[in-house]
């Protein structure tokens, strides 16, 4: 039965192509007539650019185009999402040019370009650039570029200040903080990362000199966003004169959502060869040093409550590094989706958290996967662990007292992600935390640790827990909240879906969302199979193009099942009503009398009377005899803006082993217990999990983006920075509890950002429960051997 | 300067003409089409380009066209006859070992190569055999699931039906 298909483990139908060698990313595009564009990218992380001679590299062999940002008319990139929530914010916008054209700011800033007819000689003829440089002073660390004195990156942000944004209730936090009879301060850094999904980015632009129209092909998440970017905001031509398209895409993790640099250097210089296509595919070293970091957070909190466990106050100040220039979407990341939910799934009272966002000479910072609800999760669980520490409570007894229970939802959060002047809400709106969390501690063995610690003692190894109960706020947003509550977001956030049954009854359906490894055709195949009794194979799902594909915002945030996948099921509710419709006029029944089951439409009462689907859409179609008033054709386009964000939560618990010679941290259990609510396909759920969770594992043990002093990226190529290997991880154990989100009819929550979201926090927190017969109660991340080594020896080096 | 390179790959020989520096990925995605080896790397780390170079697993960025002179290769796109799909490439279906896809051509060579070496191998010995291939996506689990599957399947001497694509 059809029906059946929604909530199978149904194998993916994108796969066949990836598993042959035959999906075709950007790379694997030639076009006839192509050049090859490379970049000269700063070497310093901060200078003014005196002087370029390009002559020597305009007379290198094959090089059709070297450009300098003097040659580029275009405006600076857009700010698509300044710091906003409280009235008069002032943001001190710099976002990058095309190419630099004073000065640079980090190292891997774009100078100058060259084009050629291969890569290997426009990679030549970079090397023939002169750029004479000024050097300036450099300052990398954000808390230290606020101090008087500190290098200043821009004009118009004094003490290189972005914004300074607070959220919730100040002097009520004050107050409670003062009142509790225990508090626990800690300063914590939640370390820069670098995504590294393992396509990296690349553009292919080609203007057609007949149209005037350009197309670009572009390893992107968001194809109609940048439409609307490159046309409206940075190149200044028609929407309409543009069009975008993403090819299969190798993963993004966020890194492929922004409006970057290459996308309109590719096209200008498209133009300027009269139409030639121009290739750019960065290097890796260029990923790192010039496609966004993630995290970057130094944090002062300050948790209070009672010896008994009641959590009174939460306050925290943030220092969020930016980068050197802002990326599309930067300042929103550490302050909407981070200040207002850090009090995660605990009912705190009284919260208040300031953010300043802050300039510094590295590469820019935005969302990486659970963009801002990581740093957040990072902080309220960890604080919770420092809580439990100083009163001497068990870490889950204490979680358990404060868990918003069951009963009190929708729950209105102190930290006020609430609501909007005109009244809009956005509400945790379900939960049931604790059967989550007791089937994650009965999983993990929680009773009887001390056991499994002292056997541990016995081997050489100090075995050491942790918890992290997360929630996260998915399936971003109602579009009317956010264009009332001051956010600054610079877009709304529908979602579209048009569906089509042609003559043959084969059915397209088209998104516009964009995947980069979800497998988008198979679960939305999934739903319009289950909605209107087809089967799989003939269904096909297109997305990716702007034209053909209604317009969508793309995907990311853990919002495409619930939001994309709704406005799927109701194309398909649009689609089977017209059916029914039509059923009734080719059966001469009232419509209400016709009764839909699978892909039958029955008079009901008499069964044998009825038609299917196939015969519905063929007659339709056709269109020889329409009821009057009625259109042929079953073609059927729905937008839906969703009622709510969504909640998923859970409960994740690591268990580590720490070698009492060497340091070294083994992750040797990993226990996750998931509520992302209705699953369409759990196979493809577990596989976002696991995914997930090793990102944010990697964070707490191994990963980490260095800079020295001076700007340079240390940890500049992938020898250098610490990707996780197969054998560094365990077997992830997968439980659920199943809470159906009350805000879609598929009940589905969002997943993609939920394990990276948790086991950050629980990895550490285990670290540190490991470290604790050597009195350490906080050590920041990444936990290395040779930094959990001599923080066992050396008092000191515990921070 | 160029240099003529004969190669045989995936059963079929060619000859083409590089320049020396060229590496031998490049050779193989730009001059004869078989796009399905990925670069994910500058520095030999991601294993993206794995191929097999006379029967045993390689990263094709780190070896120059030149050096393979004579040399035969089978790449992703070698591993079945058309319309046919190899154990390996099967239980990735299966097993859900792949998400964007991306890592995965060079991941099913050198599970081909860790398999030919040690057909029965322990998850240990599997997460150690692929650790010179990164997958960013999939947190290696279902990889892993993967190529034990594809072990047994092939241990068991079953021949992988032409076709298998359901
Ligand atoms: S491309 Fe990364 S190892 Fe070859
Ligand atoms: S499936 Fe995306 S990198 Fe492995």
């Amino acid at each position: 039965m059809a029906t059946d298909v929604l909530g199978a483990r149904i194998k993916r139908v994108e796969d066949p192509r990836f598993i042959t060698g035959k999906g075709r990313y950007l790379d694997d595009i030639k076009l006839a007539g192509m050049t090859y564009m490379s970049i000269l990218r700063s070497p310093y992380a901060h200078a003014n650019i005196r002087s370029i001679d390009t002559a020597a590299a305009r007379a290198m062999p094959g090089v059709v185009l070297v450009l300098v940002g003097a040659d580029i008319p275009y405006n600076p990139l857009p700010m698509a999402w300044p710091a906003g929530g409280v009235a008069g914010i002032r943001n001190n916008i710099n976002t990058p040019r095309v190419l630099a054209t004073d000065s640079v700011k980090w190292t891997g800033e774009g100078v100058a370009a060259v084009i050629a007819e291969t890569v290997a000689q426009a990679v030549d003829a970079l090397e023939a650039i002169v750029v004479e440089w000024e050097p300036l002073p450099v300052v990398v660390d954000a808390e230290k570029a606020t101090q008087p004195g500190a290098p200043q990156l821009h004009e118009n942000a004094p003490n290189n200040v972005v914004f300074e944004w607070t959220v919730g209730d100040k002097a009520g936090t004050d107050a409670a903080l003062e009142a509790a009879p225990v508090i626990v301060r800690q300063r914590i850094v939640n370390q820069r990362l670098i995504p590294n999904p393992m396509e990296v980015r690349g553009d292919i632009g080609v203007y057609n000199p007949g149209t005037d129209e350009y197309t670009i092909w572009m390893s992107s998440q968001t194809p109609h966003i940048q439409r609307l970017l490159l046309s409206a905001f940075v190149m200044g031509i028609p929407e309409h004169k543009i069009r975008c398209i993403s090819p299969d895409i190798g993963g993004a993790f966020g890194t492929k959502i922004f409006c970057y640099a290459d996308m309109a250097l590719c096209l200008f210089a498209s133009k300027a060869l009269n139409g030639r296509p121009v290739k750019w595919v960065e290097t890796r070293r260029e990923n790192y040093q010039s496609t966004i970091h993630g995290r970057d957070h130094i944090t002062y909190l300050e948790i209070a409550g009672t010896r008994e466990g009641e959590i009174t106050g939460l306050r925290v100040k943030t220092y969020a590094n930016l980068g050197g220039r802002l990326s599309t979407i930067g300042p929103g990341i550490p302050t909407t989706l981070y200040g207002r939910v850090l009090s995660g799934c605990y009912r705190i009272p009284n919260v208040y958290c300031e953010v300043t966002g802050v300039y510094t000479n590295t590469t820019f910072v935005d969302a990486y996967r659970g963009a801002g609800r990581p740093e957040a999760t990072y902080v309220i669980e960890r604080a919770m662990d420092l809580f439990a520490d100083e009163i001497g409570l068990d870490p889950a007894e204490l979680r358990r007292r404060n868990f918003i229970a069951p009963d009190k939802f929708p729950y209105d959060n102190p930290s006020g992600l609430g609501t909007a002047s005109n009244g809009e809400k956005i509400y945790i709106d379900s939960g049931n935390y604790e059967p989550a969390m007791d089937m994650a501690l009965a999983t993990a063995g929680y009773a009887s640790i001390d056991k499994a610690k002292a056997d541990a003692r016995a081997r050489g190894k100090y075995l050491g827990i942790g918890l992290s109960t997360y929630i996260e706020v998915c399936g971003v947003a109602p579009s009317k909240w956010i264009g009332a509550v001051g956010e600054g977001w610079g877009a709304a956030m529908w979602e579209s879906a048009n569906l089509k049954i042609h003559l043959t009854g084969k059915v397209v359906l088209t998104m516009g969302t964009q995947p980069q490894g979800q497998g988008h055709e198979t679960t939305y195949a999934q739903i319009v199979s289950s909605e209107l009794g087809i089967p799989m194979d003939d269904i096909i799902v297109q997305h990716s193009d702007t034209q053909g594909t209604p317009f969508g915002y793309g995907s990311y945030g853990s919002r495409t099942a619930s939001v994309g996948g709704t406005a799927a099921v109701k194309a398909a509710g649009k689609i089977r009503e017209k059916a029914r419709q039509y059923a009734a006029h080719m059966l001469e029944a009232a419509v209400d009398d016709i009764e839909v089951v699978g892909a039958e439409y029955r008079v009901k009462g008499s069964p044998e009377k009825m038609k299917t689907l196939q015969e519905v859409v063929f007659a339709l179609d056709l269109g020889f005899s329409l009821p009057a008033g009625m259109e042929p054709y079953l073609d059927e386009t729905a937008y839906y803006d969703t009622p709510n964000c969504t909640w998923p939560f859970g409960t994740h618990v690591a268990i580590v082993e720490i070698d009492e010679e060497t340091g070294k941290v083994d992750l040797v259990r990993y226990v996750a217990v998931d509520d992302v609510g209705k699953k369409i396909n759990p196979m493809i759920v577990d596989g976002q999990l696991h995914g997930g969770i090793a990102q944010g594992v990697g964070q707490a043990l191994w990963e980490g983006a260095v800079y020295g002093d001076d700007g340079q990226l240390l940890s500049g190529s992938m020898l250098d920075y610490a990707v996780p290997r197969a054998s560094w991880f365990p077997n992830f154990e997968l439980g659920e509890t199943v809470t159906p989100s009350p805000v879609n009819p598929l009940g589905v929550k969002g997943v993609g950002e939920a394990g990276a979201i948790a086991s950050t926090a629980a990895v550490a927190n285990a670290v540190i429960d490991a470290l604790s017969p050597f009195g350490i109660r906080h050590l920041d991340m990444p936990y290395t051997a040779p930094k959990v080594w001599r923080a066992m020896h050396d008092k000191e080096a515990r921070s | 300067m160029t240099e003529q390179v004969r190669l045989t790959v995936n059963g079929v020989a060619h000859e083409i003409t590089v320049e020396p520096r060229q590496l031998l990925v490049h050779a193989l995605r730009e001059d004869l089409g078989l796009t399905g080896t990925h670069v994910g790397c500058d520095t030999s780390q991601c294993g993206a380009c794995t191929v097999q170079l006379n029967g045993a697993a390689v990263k094709s960025c780190t070896v120059l066209a030149v050096q393979v002179d004579g040399g035969s290769i089978t790449t992703i796109e070698g591993m079945a006859p058309e319309g046919g799909l190899h154990a390996l490439q099967n239980a990735f279906w299966e097993k859900h070992g792949l998400q964007c896809g991306f890592c995965t051509p060079g991941m099913i060579m050198a599970a081909a190569d860790l398999l030919a070496g040690n057909p029965d191998p322990t998850d240990d010995e599997i997460r150690h055999g692929i650790e010179g291939n990164l997958c960013r996506c999939t947190g290696y689990q279902n990889i892993v699931a993967a190529i034990r599957e594809a072990g047994s399947t092939l241990r068991a001497g079953a021949p992988v039906p032409a076709g298998a694509q359901d």
